[in-house]
C-alpha cells in the first residue's frame, strides 16, 4: 500500500468497524519508498474472507492485495525470547534446544539468554513449548510475513 | 503567478465548475472565506447549522447527478458537519467537504478548536485527505473531486491546517489525476453479462429489484428499455424510486419493511431475480434465511463488495449499470431467444392477484387528516413533478408509498442512515440546483425540529419551498414499533410542548397554515403552490394513531406481511 500516515489506521478502522479481527499485523516500507509492505492474518469463513479482500480493495492506499492462502506460500516470522539460564545444566540445555531449533543466542547475562528465532509461528510455539513458561522472562514477536512460492510476486508493475 | 492556499482554493472551486459551497465560517478558515470574498463566480450559501450544509450539499447532489460541496471550520465546525457526512456516505453520494484545521505546527497539541476531523471521518467517508503541502492543495483537491464521483461515489473530506491557506505556491488545476491505486470499474465483464441474460430469458418468473444504483449509474433510461423489452414485473427500493416510473403497471411499487404485498410476494415467489444498482439491505430482505428461497440471482452493482455481501449470488456483474444494462439491451438484440410469454402470462395473472388486495387501501371517511391523504393530494396537486426531500419516520414511508415518482433525482430522503432532520436543508439544496422547479419537503413535527433553524437561511435566499409537515404529535415511527412490540408502552415518543408552527414560520419571515379538516386538504395545497415565490409552512394536524401498513415484522420472511 501507499506508504503514507494515515494507511495503516484506514486498514485497522476498517478491521474493527465491520467486526473482523487481526491475529498478527506487519507492516514496513519496501524497495520502493513510495510503498509499504503489510502482511494481515485473521481468521474466517470463505465468505467472510471474500468481504474483508473486496473491503481493503476499495480503501484507496491499497495499491495490490492478495490472499496468500490461496495458492503456495511461506509464512516466516521472528522471536526474540529472554529466558531464565541459571547454573551449567540450565545453559546447557537451552543451548540443545537452541540449536535443535536452529535458533541463535544474541544476548548473555550472568542469568539469562536471550535467544533470536526464525520460523512459521508453529516452530516458534513449540520451542516455547519445549523451553517451559516458567522459564521465559520476556517474549517478543514480529507477527508473520508471507510471500508467494514461485516466480508469482506482488510487485506493482 | 503565486497564489495563496486560499486563493488557491477559491480557483480550484472555479476551475472545478462548483457553482455553490454551502458552509459557515469560523476562525480557521478565515482566509478562505477572505478569498471567497474576493471572487464572484461561485456562490457561497450561509446556512445556520454545519449539518445543515452538509445535508444541503447532499440535496443538490441528489437531485442533479454533480458533487455537493462544503465548507466548514474546525473543531466544533467539522464535527457539527459528522452527520450529513455519514448520510451522504450511507447512500453513496458524490460530495466534497473542506474542513478548516489548527495551523500544521498546532496539530496534536490540544489547540483551540482542533479535532482529529481526519481521524474522526474516516469510517464515514469514501476516502479523506489532510493537507500538509501548499503545493500539494490543488492536486489533492482534485484528486477529492475524482475520488467522490467515480465508482461507488461517496463524500471525500478534504482536512486544510490554517497556515497552508496562507502560505503561497504556483497555481495550475490538474486536468486530470492519476492515483495507481484507485481503478474503479466500469464495464461489466461481457461473458457474465451473455450468462445473465440467458438466465433471464430462461425466467418462468422473474423479477426486477432495482436501487439507488440506477439513480447514481444514471441507468433510469436503459432500465426502462431493458424491463419494457422484457415485459417483467419490477420493483424499487426506497433508495431507487423514480428509477422506473411508478405509475407503470410493470411497476409493482417499493419492496421491503413497508413495501407493497404484490412487490413482496413477486419477490418472495420469483424464480429469476435481476438486482441492479441495490445492495440487499435487510430493510428489504426481510430474515435473510427466507429471501427469495426459489430464486437465482443475478447481481449488478460497481461495488464488488456489494456483491455477495448479504446474499449468495449465481451471477455476479461488477461494473456501472448503466453500461452493463446497455451491454444487457445488446446481447439481447442479438439472441433469438425470447421470454417465455406463457409463463409470463400466468406469473402476471398471480402478481394481479396480489395487487388487487390493495394493500395501501386506508380510511377515505376519517374525520380526521390521514396523513396518506396528504401525500396523495401533493402528488395530484403537484402533477407528480415536484422534487421532494422528506425526513425520517413514518411520514418518510408515507412519502414514498403515496407519491409515485416517475423519474429520477425528485425523491431525496436519508435511506442508509435514516437521518431526522435531514428534509428541510436537502431541500434546499435541491431549490439552489432547480431555482424554477417546485420543491416539496415532506416532514414530521419531530424531524421538522432538529433543523427548524434553517428557516433563516432560506428567508435569506428566497426559497420558496414548500414545507408539509405531517403533525401527528407523536415520534410516528418509534410510536408505531412501541404499539406493535411493547405493548402500547409509549416510552417518550410523544412530543409535548409543539411551537406553534404557524406563528414560528411567520417569525421566520415565511406564510405559515394550519390544516385540520380533511375536507381542506387539497384547497390548502392549491393556495400554497400559488404562493411561487415563498416558503410555505403547511402544518397538517393529521391522525395521531395511524401506522405505515404494510409492514414486515422482525424476523419475518417478505411473504409474511402485516397487511393492516
Ligand atoms: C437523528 C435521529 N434520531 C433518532 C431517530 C430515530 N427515529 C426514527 S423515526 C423517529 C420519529 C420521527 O418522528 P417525526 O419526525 O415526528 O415523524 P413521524 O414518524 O411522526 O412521521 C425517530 C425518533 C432518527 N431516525 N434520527
Amino acid at each position: 500500500m501507499e506508504n503514507e500516515s494515515g494507511a495503516l489506521s484506514r486498514v485497522a478502522g476498517l478491521f474493527s468497524a465491520r467486526g473482523y479481527n487481526i491475529e498478527s499485523l506487519t507492516v514496513a516500507p519496501t524497495e520502493d519508498p513510495s510503498l509499504s509492505r503489510l502482511t494481515l492474518v485473521t481468521r474466517g469463513s470463505d465468505e467472510i474472507i471474500e468481504q474483508i479482500t473486496k473491503q481493503l480493495n476499495k480503501l484507496i492506499e491499497v495499491v495490490k492485495l492478495i490472499d496468500l492462502t490461496e495458492g503456495p506460500h511461506i509464512e516466516r516470522e521472528l522471536m526474540l525470547v529472554k529466558v531464565k539460564a541459571i547454573g551449567h545444566d540450565e545453559r546447557a540445555e537451552i543451548d540443545r534446544l537452541n540449536g535443535i531449533f536452529r535458533g541463535n543466542i544474541i544476548d548473555v547475562t550472568a542469568r539469562t539468554y536471550t535467544i533470536e528465532l526464525t520460523g512459521t509461528s508453529d516452530k516458534l510455539e513449540a520451542f516455547i513449548v519445549a523451553i517451559g513458561a516458567e522459564k521465559i522472562l520476556e517474549t517478543v514477536r514480529s507477527g508473520v510475513s508471507g510471500i508467494a512460492r514461485g516466480e508469482k510476486s506482488l510487485a506493482v508493475k | 503567478m503565486e497564489l495563496t492556499g486560499a486563493d488557491i482554493f477559491a480557483r480550484c472551486l472555479v476551475d472545478e465548475g462548483v457553482e455553490y459551497v454551502f458552509g459557515y465560517p469560523g476562525g480557521a478558515v478565515l482566509h478562505i472565506y477572505d478569498a471567497l470574498y474576493r471572487q464572484d463566480k461561485v456562490e457561497h450559501v450561509l446556512v445556520r447549522h454545519e449539518q445543515a450544509a452538509t445535508h444541503a450539499a447532499d440535496g443538490y447532489a441528489r437531485s442533479t447527478g454533480r458533487p455537493g460541496v462544503v465548507l466548514v471550520t474546525s473543531g466544533p465546525g467539522a464535527t457539527n458537519a459528522v452527520t450529513g457526512i455519514a448520510t451522504a456516505y450511507m447512500d453513496s453520494i458524490p460530495m466534497v467537504v473542506f474542513t478548516g484545521q489548527v495551523p500544521t505546527s498546532l496539530i496534536g497539541n490540544d489547540a483551540f478548536q482542533e479535532v482529529d476531523s481526519v481521524g474522526i471521518t474516516r469510517p464515514c467517508v469514501k476516502h479523506n485527505f489532510l493537507v500538509k503541502d501548499v503545493t500539494k492543495l490543488a492536486e489533492t483537491i482534485k484528486k477529492a473531486f475524482y475520488i467522490a464521483t467515480t465508482g461507488r461515489p461517496g463524500p471525500v473530506v478534504v482536512d486544510i491546517p490554517k497556515d497552508i491557506t496562507a502560505e503561497k505556491a504556483e497555481y495550475a488545476y490538474p486536468e486530470t489525476v492519476e492515483i495507481r491505486s484507485y481503478n474503479p470499474v466500469t464495464k461489466g465483464n461481457l461473458r457474465q453479462v451473455r450468462k445473465a441474460v440467458d438466465l433471464m430469458l430462461s425466467a418462468q418468473r422473474p423479477m426486477i429489484y432495482t436501487g439507488g444504483g440506477v439513480i447514481l449509474g444514471r441507468g433510469a433510461d436503459s432500465l426502462n428499455k431493458l424491463v419494457k423489452q422484457l415485459g417483467y414485473p419490477i420493483t424499487n427500493t426506497l433508495m431507487g424510486l423514480g428509477g422506473y416510473p411508478a405509475t407503470d403497471r410493470q411497476n409493482l411499487g417499493m419492496l421491503g419493511m413497508h413495501g407493497t404485498y404484490e412487490a413482496n410476494m413477486a419477490m418472495h415467489h420469483c424464480d429469476v431475480l435481476i438486482a441492479i444498482g441495490a445492495r440487499f439491505d435487510d430493510r428489504v430482505t426481510g430474515n435473510i434465511e427466507k429471501f427469495c428461497p426459489t430464486a437465482k440471482i443475478v447481481h449488478v452493482d460497481i461495488d464488488p463488495a456489494s456483491i455477495a455481501k448479504n446474499v449468495k449470488v449465481d451471477v455476479p456483474i461488477v461494473g456501472n449499470v448503466d453500461n452493463v444494462l446497455k451491454d444487457m439491451l445488446r446481447v439481447m438484440a442479438e439472441t433469438d431467444k425470447k421470454p417465455d410469454a406463457k409463463a409470463a402470462k400466468e406469473w402476471w395473472a398471480q402478481i394481479e392477484e396480489w395487487r388487487g388486495i390493495d394493500c395501501l387501501k386506508f380510511d377515505r371517511d376519517s374525520g380526521t387528516i390521514k396523513p396518506q391523504y396528504v401525500v396523495e393530494q401533493l402528488y395530484k396537486v403537484t402533477k407528480g413533478d415536484a422534487f421532494v426531500t422528506s425526513d425520517v419516520g413514518q411520514h418518510q414511508m408515507f412519502a414514498a408509498q403515496y407519491y409515485k415518482f416517475d423519474k429520477p433525482y425528485r425523491w431525496i430522503n436519508s435511506g442508509g442512515l435514516g437521518t431526522m432532520g435531514f428534509g428541510l436543508p436537502a431541500a434546499m439544496g435541491a431549490q439552489f440546483a432547480h431555482p424554477d422547479e417546485l420543491v416539496c419537503c415532506i416532514t414530521g413535527e419531530g424531524s421538522i425540529q432538529m433543523n427548524i433553524q434553517e428557516l433563516a437561511t432560506c428567508l435569506q435566499y428566497g426559497l420558496p419551498i414548500k414545507v408539509i409537515n405531517l403533525n401527528n404529535r407523536f415520534l410516528g415511527m418509534v410510536r408505531q414499533w412501541q404499539e406493535f412490540f411493547y405493548q402500547g408502552r409509549y416510552s417518550m415518543s410523544y412530543m409535548e410542548s409543539l411551537p406553534d408552527f404557524v406563528k414560528l414560520a411567520e417569525s421566520y419571515g415565511h406564510v405559515g397554515m394550519k390544516i385540520e379538516d380533511p375536507a381542506d386538504v387539497e384547497g390548502a395545497l392549491q393556495e400554497a403552490m400559488k404562493l411561487e415565490d415563498r416558503l410555505v409552512f403547511m402544518d397538517f394536524i393529521t391522525d395521531r394513531q395511524e401506522n405505515v401498513y404494510p409492514m414486515i415484522p422482525a424476523g419475518a420472511g417478505l411473504n409474511e406481511m402485516i397487511l393492516v
